[in-house]
């Protein structure tokens, strides 16, 4: 059963690792467009493999948020990966399945996945 | 949409567009009377008359990126051809509520499917809003009410706290299972 006493430990925990992971502006930023049009391709499930993914390895300064329409809907689900200091990169029609792949070589490794990228679309 | 709890994470991005403080999902579901019921409600700054009745018109759009608004008027098509109903009442400055009603039975309902996850993702990325979710079924009801989270975590530690949201993702689990008589959704 999950009671609030447990919530209660979690805050202790958590204010001990707290490194103001919130307001670094170092952090890497995953953006997962979730309009209708992001939804309906199947943006919630990529958006879920990012934050498995991304707990599972522990990896601290990395935020996963939605954004909007980018209008580029017909390449949805689209993920927008900013490292700062790098260039913004644009992955399309991503799913589950690609994202081990994308965190493991973009994000740890920085090594870009171009044949995910827009790039490879066009 | 393949799922409603998909329209329900689309038409939630309004209540957070519209700069609501505490959104409000409410879903209402009875095998025995044969219909399943979602309120979304927010106290953004709500809509005219006009512009309520434009937002079911699929090119009516804020958006500067599309002539296309589609996410109202799929969800309403979801509700209607089920034969229910779908309304929408708006005030300026005061809010805006969503009501949708589904026929369980008929052969174009729409399963709910993964209504926690959408909870979820809204609480994760949408950290500063308070969500207050409910659930009912014939066998029983919960509610997460974010501020009760947000009263117990203080204000350094935010919902969107990996330990926090796995907390959430199994209280929901839990608590569905249990309205669900035990048995897997």
């Amino acid at each position: 059963m999950k009671s609030l006493a447990e919530l209660q430990a979690i805050r202790d925990k958590a204010k001990l690792e707290l490194n103001m992971r919130h307001e670094n502006p170092d952090a890497i930023r995953v953006l997962v467009g979730m309009a209708t049009c992001g939804i309906a391709a199947g943006a919630r499930p990529v958006l879920n493999a990012f934050t498995e993914e991304v707990a599972k390895r522990k990896l601290q300064d990395v935020t996963i948020t939605q954004t909007g329409c980018i209008g580029i809907c017909q390449f949805e689900p689209v993920v927008e990966i900013e490292i700062p200091g790098e260039d913004k990169v644009t992955y399309v029609k991503m799913t589950p399945e690609k994202v081990a792949k994308v965190v493991n070589d973009h994000i740890v490794n920085r090594n870009v996945v171009t044949e995910y990228t827009i790039g490879a679309y066009k | 949409m393949r799922e409603l709890s998909l329209n329900v994470m689309d038409v939630a991005q309004n209540c957070i567009t519209a700069k609501a403080n505490v959104v409000t999902i409410e879903v209402i579901e009875s095998d025995k009377k044969d219909f399943l019921d979602i309120y979304v409600k927010d106290d953004g700054c709500g809509m005219t008359k006009e512009q309520v009745e434009s937002v079911i018109d699929p090119f009516f759009t804020t958006r500067k990126t599309r002539k296309v608004g589609l996410g109202v008027p799929l969800f309403k098509m979801a509700a209607e051809q089920t034969g229910g109903t779908f309304s929408i009442d708006s005030t300026v400055n005061v809010g805006t509520t969503l009501y949708a009603h589904f026929i369980k039975s008929s052969v174009d309902m729409t399963p709910l499917g993964d209504i926690n996850s959408t909870v979820k993702i809204l609480i994760q990325c949408n950290p500063d809003i308070d969500f207050l979710f409910s659930y009912t079924t014939d066998h029983g009801s919960f509610t997460l009410d974010t501020k009760e989270l947000r009263g117990i975590l203080g204000e350094d530690v935010p919902l969107n706290t990996p330990d926090v949201l796995e907390w959430i993702d199994g209280f929901l689990e839990e608590q569905t299972n249990n309205i669900h008589g035990g048995a897997t959704p």
